[in-house]
């Protein structure tokens, strides 16, 4: 890394000579070494899923979740530091609060991910805090259909059909563009998510990972909720009989 | 009592004893007020004193055509009763709020937001307010929609609403007289039959009727002047005039000794 050693790096207040901020690139640094978490915006909603990296058998099942629910009717998913991830998602919950609280109306997606990128980008101005080491997928349905956003460690946020952030966002993100996303059910979408991820786990790298999904659609009555148990069934079922048929 | 009574009227502070109205109807609302502006007791508020040029003689003018159906967005509108003073503020920063909202979000807000916005500062600041609002309007997401907001605050969406000291002559008439399915005209005409009771029982309001429909497509403005206003029952003479008294001269007072 040209970087390094050129004293550039050490603060987020200091630009590069080349106009970078170093420690911004590193933060997306911390983003890729994380599972991966998808979003697919479909015709009648949207679904989350993420690659949770287990790394140790001493963990319980389903804890420390990657998925969080901000208000009804929207979800996040992070890659990148978890603790980072909890953060963002406490001052998206204090967003929606104080937003239902003045305008008694469901906060609108477009602009939550607007405040949580303002919220991110004031930790790439100043030396003594650190940018957010995490990208966050941002999905919801509001008045105006299903949305879907990710907010970067820079604090700039992009508006998606499909979105993958973390480590095998590369391959997610050619399988997500093979999709015809504006046609698909919620329901097609879950099996094609969870195909999805268990298709990017490098398992000759990482041991272990457990499969998390969420959905927000006409089906969960405009509510975040985890994919019910026999569709997630269903789901991780195919998804590996699918991927042992491409080995 | 040891605190100051901010529910008393000010010396020489303006007030809008008032009837205002708001009604919903399919497509749209209809709003109204009285045009009376009233200072204590007196009935009319000198606002605008000029001063003739080379003579020193002030000259005083009434303003008897005060307009409270006051602009808060495109299709949105309040209803204003009680100070003048206090609800011109909250509908200058409802008006700001919703300026800040509709910029952000690019879409025109709703009447709910507009209305708990509005019941916000009312309610935060009800011991230094006397302010009772109607707000009201259309929007795309609920349609047409009326929210009371009363003295201390709260939020309550009605089909109609009334206010302002009037209001309490005229609860019987509208409970008797609205019906839901109403049309435009129908409802223009209510409006306009309410306010005319209100203002002939009570003394604080009166002059002439403002009106606006308020529909998806424009906001209409309706006046009826003074001489106009619709007419109803206005009593007359039950007792007549004194009857003298019959004086039966037949009857001789009985003599009484001296």
């Amino acid at each position: 890394m040209t970087s390094i050693g050129t004293g550039y790096d050490l603060s987020a207040s200091t630009y590069s000579p080349d106009g970078r901020i170093f420690q911004v690139e590193y933060a997306n640094k911390a983003v890729e070494n994380s599972g991966t978490a998808i979003g697919l915006r479909v015709k009648d909603g949207i679904v989350l899923a993420v690659e949770k990296l287990v790394h140790s058998k001493l963990l319980i099942p389903e804890a420390n979740r990657r998925i969080q629910t901000v208000e009804k009717h929207i979800g996040i998913a992070t890659a990148g530091l978890l603790a980072d991830g909890r953060q963002l998602a406490n001052r998206a919950k204090d967003e929606s609060a104080s937003y239902r609280d003045n305008f008694r109306a469901q906060v609108p997606i477009k602009y939550l991910a607007d405040r949580l990128g303002s919220y991110m980008q004031v930790y790439t101005l100043y030396s003594s805090v650190r940018p957010f080491g995490i990208s966050t997928v941002v999905g919801g349905v509001d008045d105006d259909g299903p949305s879907l956003y990710v907010i970067e460690p820079s604090g700039v946020f992009y508006g998606y059909h499909g979105a993958a952030v973390g480590k095998g966002r590369q391959l997610a993100k050619t399988e997500l563009e093979k999709l015809n996303l504006a046609e698909l059910s919620i329901r097609e979408a879950v099996m094609e998510a969870a195909r999805i991820i268990h298709l990017v786990h490098d398992d000759s790298k990482e041991k272990d990972f457990e499969l998390e999904m969420s959905w927000i659609g006409d089906e969960t009555k405009g509510l975040h909720l985890p994919v019910p148990k026999d569709l997630f069934a269903e789901a991780d079922a195919k998804a590996r009989a699918a991927l042992e048929d491409f080995e | 009592m040891d605190h100051i009574d901010m529910q008393q009227l000010k010396s020489g502070e303006v007030n809008l004893g008032t009837s205002i109205m708001a009604v919903q109807f399919e497509g749209g609302v209809v709003i109204g007020a009285d045009s009376r502006t009233t200072t204590g007791s007196y009935i009319v508020i000198f606002f605008q004193i000029s001063v003739d040029s080379g003579a020193s003689e002030h000259r005083l003018q009434a303003n008897r055509v005060t307009d409270k159906l006051t602009y808060l967005h495109d299709r949105i509108y309040c209803c204003r009763s009680g100070s003048a003073a206090d609800t011109q503020a909250i509908a200058d920063m409802g008006h700001y709020y919703l300026q800040m909202q509709a910029q952000t979000l690019g879409t025109a807000p709703t009447i709910l937001t507009a209305a708990a916005l509005m019941e916000k500062m009312c309610y935060t600041n009800k011991d230094q307010l006397s302010a009772g609002i109607i707000v009201a309007g259309w929007d795309k997401s609920f349609g047409p929609s009326v929210y009371n907001i009363p003295l201390g605050g709260g939020l309550f969406r009605q089909p109609w609403a009334i206010g302002g000291s009037g209001s309490t002559y005229v609860y019987g008439y509208c409970d008797a007289t609205y019906q839901e399915g109403w049309g435009r005209d129908q409802t223009v005409e209510f409006v306009k039959n309410t306010l005319a009771l209100a203002m002939s029982r009570d003394g604080s309001s009166g002059g002439c009727i403002r009106m606006c429909v308020i529909t998806e497509d424009n906001v209409e403005r309706l006046f009826v002047p003074g001489d106009q206003l619709p007419r109803f029952w206005e009593g007359r003479e039950v007792l007549g005039e004194a009857k003298k008294p019959q004086i039966n001269r037949d009857v001789v007072p009985m003599a009484v000794e001296a």
